[in-house]
């Protein structure tokens, strides 16, 4: 009879463990099932008519930053600067893809911050992002030369974020 | 000036607790008559503080001081009076502090209504009260006190959330809370119990009107939680199993399962070490409620301000009264000598199979709230458990409890004849079918599923109203007989009838309006017409009003039914400048049998149609009704003369001398 | 202030409200099975709503794409996956039956099992004590009788 009155003490230390561990847990961040799967087969127009768009065959052969954006969208002007200076840098490309835009008012709003993207793609239904399961603006991916996703950050992209999560990432294909 | 006494307020009240702790634990392991005797001034005075600093607060809030961060948070000078006050609550802090001013509320109480009990019991009931104010009070004095300043006070506060400016919503924290505290005085009996090394019958008789209280006001609290959620939330809902709401139905069913197992406590002297292992439980599942709710451990569309640094304290305080309880439990419960032997079919087996079905369903619904959180902290893998998984998993628990609510009264104490309940019962089970029978033919095509609920809740129905026929013996006694009966049955008896009726309405709404709700959801210019439920809608249009802190477009909808003039419904889509928000306010026509309830989307373009959604709920009041008959049953109970029986205590007390 | 107020009422893009008219399906029953695909799929980025609940924008994205898959001829499993292909297992509120989550499904009925098998036990040892203690003491017996005789 002893045991059983000794069980509900077991079950909380174990809801205890569990809780404490909880704490440090953000429940908001969710693992993409796209991270470490070839980027979803798509083509998009530019936002210029005559220009290039971006595909998926754009992604190949170097590493490349995929980033979705919006002029309509407050954060992403707050992590332009940084993508500014990647593009700047140089050590790897980045591509904008627009979500759900006008593309005058992309433009524009380039025209404003400076156009840090090698390529861009008008995504204005939205649904190539969905393909890409983005949840909003702004996301960053990180896509190897083989055209394979490597990282997914949702969210404004912080030089913490990117020096954290990305820079090892990168070291790791240059090699 | 007020605010600075408010907080010097919870100060002393946090003393007092100490104080009231000390007196009530030592006193008695002291046998300290002095000590003993004192318990419950302390209590009082903690009552006193504590209430002070609640009024100092809520002063505050009315006179819209925002020199005080948590009114200049959480208020704004344009908000309707009620909202103020009610905004007092309506924040992580100030819901704290009335927390607190619950627990002293049920300790005042526990030291008017407890003068029989024995001293030591008396003593350390009040001692464990006062663990958990001070516990508790702490907590706000360090990591959310609701005094403190902003320097400079803001011009204007930023307002409440306008989903929260809302008559349901406001009430809905004070019910919730009477309920979660009121089982503390539960918890604490069952914690004096262990400490004294017995539990009675008598002990059994004498939580019980505690814990019908804390019950009732939760089934209240709940229920107004959901009414809320279904007419403000804006389809209709009214549960969602959410992580918010899952964790005031655990301490409601493990309330409920203590409820039942006290009768076997008292009247049978078994079940002792279950029973206030279930006393603990629904005063923990409580806790960690509150815990789940303020941490920003799980996400909800409701939780509190998520802060893991208060998410640490409130661990802490847990890991205090849960684990130590649990301790206790087990270095102590074998002590508690339970007799009497049942057998299965018998009023202690049913009771037992009440629990059985009660605890498996909290249980369950605890590990699919949890099991986010334990998969991703165990493999770090993220999964959702969302309403199918607990409507799967639950229904088949409470259906048959339900199935057993209609034979549980019927079975004699300690040995049941399965043969005579069943020719008892046959004419209900009769009637059941017939009424399933009915709806199957009236509305066609109805799933197997609402068959049944309905079937059940006409069982329950039935089953009860035979019971109450027997007791009286209705057609057998003569009017004047029956009558006389019915005078001399107990007020216990008749709480069980209103509550287990209310159960019976409960589920026939529960089932109705989740399987026979019918939807209309369209584009519409104004004098279109659409037809729902045999009632002819037809939409008038849109005007732009203002409100005291809002603006909104008002839509107007005319509702006949055979060319008779019904009602007009009108419902908004409101803005509220100050938070940025936006609103709908459904407009809901409510009968006896169902709701009519009218939606307001947005505009197509500038000019064009609006998106309106019509949506017919059938016995959607009888879940609100329900719920209220349950709680009444719970409150007629209370009144049951039993409880208003004075005697002397049990043991006499000489000053100091006595030891051990 | 007034104005400036309606001129805020009118600027601020205003949330989309649950299923819209302009979502439904002509095909009443394409419609219900979108509708009850709804039900089982999380918005992910809700508080913990469905997508046939939620209001967000991708939301109803996601509302749309159901319909598009139904239409084009996926069964309801087909569409779904396609979901979670993108998304994961996140966005199902009915989690998935694998070893993950065998303690989940399986946990309630091993709960009631363990509980059904100690109240029987339980009920069983509490035969056999008593079984054991049948007869009165002569000591309790007087007790008895006192207390009959004051009663």
């Amino acid at each position: 009879m002893r045991f059983s009155f000794l069980f509900p003490l077991f079950v909380f230390a174990g809801l205890l463990a569990l809780f404490f561990t909880g704490l440090g847990h953000d429940p908001s961040i969710v693992p993409s099932p796209l991270v470490n799967r070839l980027a979803p087969e798509f083509n998009l127009p530019s936002l210029e008519a005559g220009e290039e768009g971006l595909k998926t065959a754009d992604l190949m052969g170097t590493l490349t930053l995929v980033n979705f954006f919006a002029s309509w969208c407050l954060p992403c002007k707050v992590e332009h600067p940084l993508l500014v200076k990647l593009k700047k840098e140089g050590r790897i490309r980045v591509v904008g893809i627009n979500y759900k835009d006008k593309p005058k008012e992309a433009k524009r709003w380039l025209a404003e911050r400076g156009n840090p993207y090698d390529r861009i793609g008008a995504d204005s239904s939205g649904r190539v992002a969905i393909d890409w399961g983005v949840y909003g603006v702004p996301e960053s991916y990180l896509v190897d030369q083989n055209g394979r996703i490597r990282w997914k950050h949702v969210g404004v992209l912080t030089p913490g974020d990117w020096h954290e999560d990305f820079v090892p990432l990168i070291k790791g294909f240059e090699k | 000036m007020i605010p600075e006494l408010g907080h010097y307020a919870l100060v002393l009240a946090l003393f007092a607790a100490g104080v009231q702790t000390t007196l009530g634990l030592l006193g008695a392991k002291r046998r300290d008559a002095y000590w003993m005797l004192a318990t419950g001034p302390a209590a009082s005075t903690q009552f006193l503080f504590v209430t002070i600093a609640f009024l100092a607060l809520t002063h505050a809030f009315v006179v819209s001081d925002f020199s005080v961060t948590t009114v200049a948070k959480y208020s704004h000078s344009t908000k309707p009076l009620l909202y103020k006050i009610t905004g007092v609550w309506g924040n992580h802090e100030g819901s704290m502090l009335l927390w607190v001013l619950i627990l002293a509320i049920f300790g005042q109480a526990l030291v008017a209504f407890s003068k029989e009990l024995s001293h030591t019991l008396r003593a350390r009931v009040l001692g464990i009260q006062g663990f958990l104010s001070t516990g508790f009070l702490f907590f706000i004095l360090f990591a959310s006190n609701p005094f403190l300043r902003l320097d400079p006070a803001p011009m204007d506060g930023q307002g409440l959330n306008p989903l929260l400016q809302d008559p349901g919503l406001a009430f809905h924290p004070p019910f919730l809370y009477l309920g979660y505290v009121g089982f503390s005085v539960a918890f604490a009996f069952a914690i004096a119990g262990l400490l004294e090394g017995h539990i009675d019958s008598s002990w059994a008789r004498r939580v019980r009107p505690w814990v019908l209280t804390a019950w009732a006001f939760l089934t209240i609290g709940i229920a107004l939680g959901s009414w809320w959620a279904y007419y403000e939330l804006g389809w209709g809902g009214f549960w969602f199993w959410d992580p918010v709401e899952n964790a005031s139905l655990l301490p409601w069913l493990a309330g409920t399962a203590l409820l039942h197992s006290l009768s076997v406590v008292e009247k049978r002297e078994s079940l002792k070490s279950w029973v206030v292992l279930l006393a603990i439980l629904a005063f923990s599942l409580s806790l960690i409620g509150t815990f789940l709710v303020r941490s920003g451990v799980l996400v909800s569309v409701h939780a509190f301000a998520t802060d893991p640094t208060r998410g640490i304290f409130i661990l802490a305080l847990l890991t205090l009264t849960i684990g130590g309880s649990l301790v206790l439990f087990a270095m102590r419960a074998s002590k508690l000598k339970s007799v009497g032997n049942f057998e299965p079919l018998s009023r202690e087996g049913g009771l037992l199979l009440n629990n059985l079905l009660l605890v498996t369903a909290a249980a369950s619904v605890f590990l699919g709230t949890l099991y986010p959180l334990i998969l991703e902290v165990l493999i770090d893998e993220k999964v959702s458990v969302g309403p199918p998984f607990f409507n799967v998993i639950v229904l088949p628990l409470l259906l048959p409890l339900v199935f057993a609510m209609g034979i549980g009264p019927y079975l004699p104490w300690k040995r049941a004849d399965f043969l005579a309940i069943l020719g008892r019962l046959w004419a209900v089970a009769l009637a059941a079918f017939a009424v399933a029978g009915v709806i199957a033919a009236l509305y066609s095509g109805k799933s197997f599923l609402a068959l049944l609920g309905v079937g059940l809740a006409a069982w329950l129905f039935f089953s009860n109203l035979l019971l109450l026929a027997e007791r009286i013996k209705l057609f057998r006694a003569g009017p004047s007989g029956s009558l006389a009966r019915l005078h001399a049955l107990p007020l216990s008896f008749f709480g069980m009838f209103v509550a287990h009726m209310g159960i019976a309405v409960l589920l026939a709404g529960i089932t109705a309006s989740t399987l026979w709700q019918t939807e209309q959801i369209r584009a519409m210019q104004s004098g279109n017409e659409v037809t729902i439920a045999g009632y002819r809608v037809r939409f008038e249009g849109v005007e732009r009003i203002s409100g005291p802190n809002y603006l909104s477009d008002r839509g107007t909808f005319r509702v006949t039914r055979g060319g008779r003039e019904i009602t007009n419904l009108t419902p908004e889509r409101r803005y509220y400048p100050i938070e940025g928000q936006w609103t709908t306010e459904a407009a809901i026509y409510t009968t006896w049998l169902a709701d009519l309830y009218a939606v307001l989307g947005e505009q197509a373009d500038g000019d064009g149609p609006w998106a309106v959604r019509l949506y017919h709920n059938p016995l959607v009041p009888w879940i609100w009704i329900g719920a209220i008959l349950a709680a009444f049953g719970g409150g007629l109970s209370l009144a049951d003369r039993r409880y208003r029986v004075k005697g002397k205590p049990k043991t006499k007390i000489t000053p100091k001398a006595e030891k051990g | 202030m007034k104005r400036v107020l309606i001129a805020l009422f009118l600027a601020t893009t205003a949330p989309v409200f649950a299923v819209e008219p302009d979502e439904i399906l002509n095909d009443p029953i394409l419609e219900a099975r979108a509708r009850d695909i709804g039900k089982e799929l999380r918005c992910p980025v809700c508080q913990n709503q469905s997508i046939d609940d939620s209001d967000a924008n991708l939301a109803r994205d996601l509302r749309l794409l159901i319909r598009e898959r139904l239409k084009a001829g996926d069964s309801d499993k087909a569409a779904i996956s396609f979901i979670v292909e993108r998304y994961g297992n996140y966005v199902l509120l009915r989690p998935p039956l694998k070893p993950a989550t065998y303690p989940l499904w399986l946990g309630p009925f091993i709960i009631f099992g363990v509980a059904l098998l100690i109240a029987t036990l339980y009920l069983r040892g509490r035969r056999r004590a008593d079984l054991m203690t049948r007869t009165l003491s002569p000591d309790e017996e007087r007790r008895i009788q006192d207390l009959m005789d004051h009663h």
